[in-house]
């Protein structure tokens, strides 16, 4: 037994020989520090001096220093510093452009989602027959041959209050021959059979929460389809800086810029079908439906031709944003309806630079 | 136009008029079609192999025409009248051996019609709005037929006068209120008498004729929008469903429970079908893709857009990845290989591990195509 155990308290032994010696040897460097316990203030006012010269070992980081204010001191240098470099970067470049003068590179495309957009296979070719045929024979081309003429019926949620009712009025100010109706309570479902007996061509809802008019429910009559749409962002005529006078009864001009997929086509079909086909341009007034990242911005404007080259716009408003939710076929059927498109959120907007419309 | 439509492992009826056919192994899809010719009232409604052999296609559309498409020509060879338009168009369509087709329109009329006459030979009434009209695949002469308000009824084409089961309505709620009823959609289960069906009530039912219980023998529920098709999987254990909010889902059977849902789709389904063999289910709808989702993972495998409105759809029973069956193309597809070697030989190799890694993939390839050379060649043996 006892010559078994020798050769391990042996062992035992040696270790702790060898952790002394490291001991010893790690003791060595911190007395040396306590040593210089005087000059510690000194190595700090030299490490001021010169952090801008990276005297910090390589993993330095400001978020490492523990008292706060010297934290943000040195945080607040150091952006002054990457601030000076940017700068000085920026004169640099612009000095060789100009000694290149029309020799010089052409300048680069700040990177934007848009401009990184996903491509979608959907995007619409006007080539394309078969598109061709199916917008041709959708339920909007009655009014694109011309067969109709657009009548609307704009209607609220139960109860309107405050700025949802403005709201209304202005747009039936925006929208030719559309017709501001008191809702009373009235079941869509039921409502739409008698506003086809009337010849409407469509039925607008505007929904509120809190007297903010939030959503907004685009009927097309007399067999669909049905967009629903998120409505934020809006502002009402009085609410405007530098509006012009109130809009007249002319025809306005559309425009309808960046709806290029398939489901883009058809949003732009709905909207382009709510004003009547024949602008009267004595009235200069536009309407714009503008898309960008799958949000479409309205705005209505004024234009003077103020020579060969200037055009004056002023805004006439109201303004507001515009998001699809949703587009169903047929009239609206919240329960039974067959969709065409649904918003799915976090599995359609997982990537960012994909759009819908 | 024979060459292409040989190609073709998906087939499907758009809202449009055109018949499109997809390759999955190409990548490629063909509308097989007068295109100066479209019209709305050409809109295909049901699709139908014409043969076991799956050389024929039948198409029902709108205007009350069977039209026959032969694959291996890759047109449409003739046209039949099968009842009048006002009746509705179709809800199904199927063959019965001795190349009898039936018929049935939405307001409920199943037809059989043989190969030259013009008057069908057997008639009869499944009720009103009839949604969908399935064919048993054992029994070829069972048929079953629902509709809105309109139970589930199965009916032996060779005695017509009366449905050989007849499902009862689910029983009053607690409130003692009658249940609606909607079959959209059902299915029967192989190997057994039992049929599924899927409500516009987002319900799944199974009934079971073998049983004197005409209530369904097991209830489930799948989200809160109705479901629009339905079909079972291969094992018969797990069916599909779909809605009209474009979510797909499998639920078992045997448990009720989801097992999982298939993502990806953006608008309502029309039409479902599971491969008879391989685990991969074929989706489209409103949104104009055509979706194959994989079973087992329940990942998306392909994604096709094919521009219009789509109704319904038809899988060969052939491997939907299988490359075509014409020896020219063989011989294509295996120069493309031939290529792909050279172009593994000529690569660069980037490092000492990038290299083993590398060798053993390609050495993995190599195994790949070796068998799927075989296979080929087993193919063009058979053909012989």
């Amino acid at each position: 037994m006892d010559i078994t155990e020798v050769p391990v308290s042996q062992d035992i032994k040696s270790k702790k020989s060898k952790n002394k010696k490291t001991k010893k040897k790690r003791v060595s460097p911190e007395g040396a520090a306590k040593k210089s316990g005087a000059d510690q203030e000194e190595v700090e006012v030299k490490m001021e001096k010169t952090e801008a010269e990276a005297a910090f070992p390589p993993t330095f980081s400001v978020s490492e220093i523990k008292n706060k204010q010297r934290r943000h001191l040195m945080f607040m240098k150091l952006k002054q510093e990457k601030r000076k470099q940017k700068i000085q970067l920026k004169k640099k470049k612009k000095k060789e452009r100009e000694a290149l003068g029309d020799k010089a590179p052409p300048k680069e495309v700040p990177k934007t989602i848009e401009n990184q957009r996903v491509y979608d296979e959907t995007t619409v070719d006007p080539e394309d027959e078969e598109v061709r045929f199916d917008e041709g024979t959708d339920e909007f081309s009655a009014y694109f041959n011309g067969l109709t003429n657009p009548k609307v019926l704009i209607t609220t949620s139960d109860r309107p209050r405050g700025r949802t009712v403005k709201f209304c009025e202005q747009l039936a100010t925006v929208i030719p021959n559309a017709h501001v109706y008191y809702r009373r309570g009235l079941a869509l479902k039921r409502i739409i059979p008698q506003c086809i007996a009337r010849n409407f061509t469509y039925l607008m809802v505007i929904n509120e929460d809190r007297k903010v008019p939030n959503g907004l429910v685009l009927c097309h009559l007399p067999d669909g389809p049905t967009a629903h749409f998120k409505v934020s962002s809006v502002r009402l005529r009085k609410e405007m800086k530098r509006r012009g006078k109130d809009p007249t009864e002319h025809f306005p001009e559309v425009i309808l810029n960046n709806f290029s997929t398939r489901l883009g086509h058809s949003i732009g079909r709905l909207f382009a079908a709510l004003f009547p086909q024949d602008p009267q341009f004595v009235g200069r007034q536009v309407a714009t439906f503008h898309n960008q990242r799958d949000f479409i911005f309205f705005r209505f404007h004024r234009y003077i031709f103020k020579n060969e080259k200037k055009v004056g716009i002023q805004e006439l408003g109201p303004r507001f944003t515009l998001k699809l939710r949703s587009l169903q076929k047929g009239t609206f059927d919240s329960k039974f309806g067959e969709y065409e498109w649904v918003l799915k959120r976090h599995e359609m907007d997982a990537c960012r630079r994909k759009f819908q419309l | 136009m024979g060459d292409r439509s040989r190609l073709c492992s998906v087939w499907l009826g758009s809202e449009t008029g055109i018949l499109k056919g997809v390759s999955l192994s190409r990548k490629q899809a063909f509308n097989f079609c007068n295109m100066s010719h479209l019209s709305r009232e050409q809109e295909v409604r049901a699709l139908c192999w014409g043969d076991p052999a799956e050389s024929e296609l039948l198409v029902g559309s709108v205007d009350g025409s069977v039209k026959t498409f032969s694959v291996e020509k890759g047109s449409f060879t003739e046209t039949r009248r099968c009842g009048d338009p006002a009746d509705g168009c179709f809800s199904g369509l199927a063959v019965l051996s001795g190349s009898a087709l039936v018929t049935c329109v939405e307001s409920g009329t199943v037809r059989v019609w043989r190969e030259d006459s013009g008057e069908p030979v057997t008639e009869l009434h499944a009720g009103k709005n009839v949604s969908r009209m399935r064919q048993s695949p054992v029994h070829r002469h069972k048929v079953g037929t629902g509709g809105k308000e309109n139970g589930l009824k199965i009916w032996d084409l060779e005695k017509p006068e009366q449905p050989v089961f007849t499902a009862k309505n689910l029983r009053d709620d607690w409130l003692d209120l009658r249940q609606p009823y909607w079959v959209r959609d059902l299915a029967f289960i192989p190997d057994s008498d039992r049929v599924v069906t899927c409500s516009g009530y987002h319900q799944v039912h199974v009934f079971d004729p073998s049983t004197p219980q005409r209530r369904p023998v097991l209830q489930l529920s799948f989200g809160e929008y109705p479901l629009t098709a339905l079909s079972l999987a291969p094992g018969g254990n797990t069916v599909v469903v779909g809605n009209t909010h474009g979510q797909v889902a499998m639920l078992d059977l045997r448990t009720g429970l989801v097992c999982g849902a298939l993502k990806g789709l953006s608008g309502g389904v029309r039409g479902l079908q599971c491969h008879p063999s391989q685990p991969v289910v074929a989706s489209c709808g409103l949104d104009r893709f055509l979706r194959i989702h994989s079973l087992d993972d329940r990942r998306l495998q392909h994604k096709v857009y094919l521009k219009s409105r789509l109704n319904c759809l038809l899988l060969a029973s052939r491997d939907p990845e299988d490359k075509g069956t014409v020896d020219g193309i063989c011989q294509e597809v295996k120069e493309e290989d031939e290529e792909e070697d050279e172009v593994w030989d000529t690569m660069e190799r980037v490092g000492d591990t990038g290299e083993q890694m590398k060798r053993k993939s390609t050495e993995e390839e190599e195994g790949e195509q070796q068998q799927k050379k075989k296979s080929k060649m087993k193919r063009k043996k058979g053909q012989d």
